[in-house]
């Protein structure tokens, strides 16, 4: 099986080079039959990349220890959930894996648009293909995962405790389908602009990509903050780490394009600016990968240096001029007719959208990068810290978050004072409200006051426009209230489930605020000791140690305190602290101690408690508990947020049958007051 | 003023407090980074570097590692390859730290020649991607330095 499997990476690599060769040619002398020969080899390539894979499950799952890969990941004592995901957790298989969705990536396109837009898909085709063979090559020589060891060693090291945790089984997936998925509207835009196809017709072919793209880095960002959160053991979800921003990076240019592209469809402006950020997200889907894999920047998280990194750097520069020199020799294909008719109108508030979470792409990108660049033209390596990404974001996203409200309300071309007045009253109350209930209750940190006056004016604007077109559907249909709701959604996924989304996106940010009332303590407590301590709400908190305790499990030995919490009175389930050491089958230890961090969620806030170990007192054999409590507010709302945003993108993304569309699908979304308006 | 400009004017608002911010919050929270042969040098150079906050990146020295069992202390040699200097650091131990580890250190390097750090950040190709069994943990490769640049340890002080 690993003989068939390395066979099958190499065979693929032919496919894909095969695929790309002959459709390019085919698309440049318009031949029919090595198109379709390119397109057969795409299919071709993912299926010998999918038995490359299968062979390296295999492996893992049998634990051939023979496999380099398989012997540095896995050991035999490790869970069988983890022995699957190690094909995903070190450098050579996660190269793999990225070869296995970019491959099906390109079958998938390649079928779905078999019988569509036929001058652009040669090109599709083969920029697809080519940068699988980019992938494939770079995993077959610099980081092949079916290296073997000439001695097989009798056990595996097994996998890093951290990693062992179910959300990191599944979080490095989703950011790969996320970033990969950038390759296909980056496909198109290239065919779109070789061929200079480039009005609205290639956008509608990737605004599904690019929504699949943005819904899955969603989803690992997500799952991305939760494990730092319960695993690393500091308490917050986010800490500027270059690895981190490198997920964030395509995700804001992938969600301005998913804006800006409804400018082009309605209007046809911004052609040059779509390609552009199209271009910019794949670009900055590698750059982030880059980052991770060649170490250039200090990060926690980083892959161990190794040639991959240069690899990166060659496909990027690369990429970046090709796709600069077909913008520039295309330009005045890309010159729209179209222009801005006001400033108070739904395409300037897109505009601005747009501009705002470019400029935080920006600022992310070049505090991430500012250490080369600071060695580059000062000698000197600089960093920058948390201070300046959040100086810099804190103000840009909270203007992000006002916009995200303003621009459903604002009729496209140009908004009537009535239009104002009618769609402005609601929100503004409800922002106003919501601003001065917290003043009153005793606020006072302006920042968290500006985020939940502006989340309360967004929240309205939602409801608002739901209440609307429930009513409406009412009247016309003679619908009841469930039924209303249930198909102005279904009918109108697009409009309603970004609603969704954005309403997650106020839950996430209401959450994140609520980082300003977070209060730790260093405690130190021997058995039957108590702290006490208030909370953020003002409740009182007693915590009470019931010792320290030691034992062994399955792969570790385990020291552990347990806090029986009690809050204004009422007993609250108790809280574990652990501190691991792992060990292997023969009972040696593996790796360095790990924390497990002992979590009470509820919805106002999570004690959040690491044990940090253990004191022993001389003539005591009652060891004290070195402990670091946190109170953090409203921590388990960042994770609904991101579940609401997820599924608001999934029903944006929701395939919809032919005919509910043309009922009440894209077309019917131009409210009748923003026509009116224009008129 | 047409529409246009008014939008361009907007925006160059939006983007010139941006950058304001940037720059400004760049002055106050840009940081060193430099070896421990680079922050000796410095030193030497210019005594104040001592109060100044600095971040190291260097190499856990095998068999230093004195941890408190508090689990909140710890004092160790870490290394670029060409100069060693002890740290020591009071806070949470990340699970990282280990005597293979890179790590990057911030605080200030007292006048005793000791490193007062107070964040600790540790990473280790073994946790994420492990050397091949039997390879030794390239601990004397200095961190930081692209393989054609001079490592200045070595230059002498120029005062």
């Amino acid at each position: 099986m690993i003989l068939i499997g390395e066979l099958s990476l190499w065979v693929a690599l032919l496919m894909a080079t095969w695929s790309a060769l002959v459709s390019f040619a085919g698309g440049s002398l318009r031949r029919g039959d090595l198109v379709v020969s390119g397109e057969r080899a795409s299919y071709a390539a993912f299926a010998f990349v999918a038995f490359a894979s299968l062979g390296l499950w295999t492996a893992l799952l049998r634990s051939d220890f023979s496999l380099s890969y398989v012997a540095q990941y896995t050991s035999s004592n490790l869970p069988t959930v983890y022995k699957f995901s190690a094909f995903w957790g070190g450098q050579s298989g996660s190269m793999l894996f990225w070869c296995l969705i970019l491959s099906m990536f390109g079958a998938i396109v390649v079928f779905n648009n078999r019988d569509r837009y036929r001058s652009l898909m040669p090109w599709v085709t083969g920029t697809m293909a080519t940068t699988l063979v980019f992938f494939l090559v770079t995993t077959a020589v610099a980081s092949n995962p079916f290296e073997r060891l000439p001695f097989p060693p009798p056990d595996g090291r097994g996998l890093n405790p951290q990693l062992q945790n179910p959300a990191m089984a599944i979080h490095p997936p989703n950011l790969y389908l996320g970033y990969v998925a950038t390759t296909v509207p980056f496909a198109f835009a290239i065919g779109a602009l070789i061929t200079r196809r480039l009005d609205a017709e290639w956008l509608g072919a990737v605004r599904r990509w690019a929504l699949v793209s943005w819904f899955f880095l969603t989803i690992g960002i997500t799952l991305g903050m939760w494990w730092a959160y319960v695993e690393l053991g500091w308490g917050g979800v986010w800490a500027w780490d270059p690895v981190e921003n490198a997920s964030l990076l395509p995700w804001l240019t992938g969600t301005a394009f998913l804006h800006s592209i409804m400018i082009q469809e309605k209007r046809g402006m911004l052609r040059k600016w779509n390609v552009t950020l199209v271009v910019a997200t794949f670009l900055l889907s590698l750059l982030g990968t880059f980052i991770t894999r060649s170490g250039v920047i200090q990060s926690v998280h980083s892959f161990a240096r190794s040639g991959v990194g240069n690899w990166f750097l060659i496909a990027l520069v690369t990429a970046l001029l090709v796709s600069a020199y077909l913008v520039a020799t295309r330009l005045k294909d890309l010159e729209t007719p179209a222009q801005l008719e006001s400033m108070l109108s739904r395409e300037a508030a897109f505009l601005y959208n747009n501009l705002v979470l470019v400029g935080i792409a920006f600022s992310v990108l070049w505090g991430t990068l500012f250490p080369i660049l600071s060695e580059w033209l000062q000698g000197e390596k600089i960093t920058v810290g948390a201070p300046f990404f959040n100086t810099v974001n804190i103000p840009l996203a909270l203007l992000l978050l006002l916009l995200t409200g303003i621009g459903p309300l604002i009729a496209w071309r140009r908004a009537s004072p009535r239009n104002l007045q009618r769609q402005f009253t609601a929100p503004l109350f409800g922002a106003v409200a919501v601003g001065s209930v917290l003043v009153v209750a005793g606020m006072r940190d302006v920042y968290a006051l500006v985020c939940y006056t502006i989340g309360g004016f967004v929240v309205t604007t939602i409801a608002q426009e739901f209440i609307k077109g429930i009513g409406a559907r009412r009247v016309i249909h003679g619908e009841s209230l469930p039924v209303a709701a249930v198909r102005l959604v279904a009918r109108n996924r697009r409009r309603y489930g970004g609603y969704i989304v954005h309403f997650g996106v106020v839950v996430m940010f209401a959450a994140l605020a609520g980082a300003a009332f977070k209060k730790d303590y260093d405690v130190r407590l021997r058995t039957g000791e108590t702290f006490t301590a208030r909370d953020p709400w003002g409740a009182e908190w007693e915590f009470t140690s019931q010792g320290v305790s030691f034992y062994e499990a399955l792969n570790r030995r385990v020291v552990a305190v347990a806090l029986r919490p009690v809050r204004n009175g009422e007993v609250m389930p108790v809280i574990l602290s652990e501190r691991r050491q792992h060990m292997d089958a023969l009972r040696r230890p593996t790796f360095e101690p790990s924390t497990e961090v002992g979590l009470l969620e509820t919805s106002r806030q999570d004690v959040y408690v690491v044990f940090a170990g253990a004191t022993t007192v001389a003539g005591s054999d009652d060891p004290i508990a070195e402990i670091k409590l946190t109170f953090n507010p409203l921590m388990v709302w960042v994770w609904w947020g991101g579940i609401i945003m997820a599924i608001g993108g999934l029903i944006v993304m929701w395939p919809q049958a032919e005919r509910a569309r043309r009922e009440g699908g894209y077309a019917a979304e131009m409210e009748p007051q923003a026509v009116g308006a224009g008129a | 003023m047409t529409p246009k400009m008014k939008f361009l004017l907007g925006g160059a608002m939006v983007l010139g407090s941006a950058g304001w911010l940037m720059a400004s919050s760049l002055k106050s929270t840009a940081t060193y980074y430099l070896t421990p042969g680079e922050l000796h040098a410095k030193v030497i150079d210019d005594a104040s570097f001592h109060e100044t906050g600095v971040k190291v990146g260097a190499h856990v020295v095998p068999g230093t590692i004195k941890r408190a069992e508090s689990g909140r202390e710890v004092d160790f040699m870490v290394t670029d390859g060409t100069r060693e200097m002890r740290v020591v650091y009071r806070g949470l131990i990340p699970d990282t730290f280990s005597d293979s580890a890179e790590v990057v250190v911030e605080g200030r390097l007292n006048r005793e020649g000791v490193f007062e750090a107070t964040t600790l950040l540790a990473k280790c190709g073994s946790r994420f991607e492990s050397a091949p069994p039997g390879a030794q943990h390239p601990a004397s490769v200095p961190k930081g330095y692209p393989s054609g640049s001079p490592a200045p340890a070595t230059s002498a002080p120029t005062t």
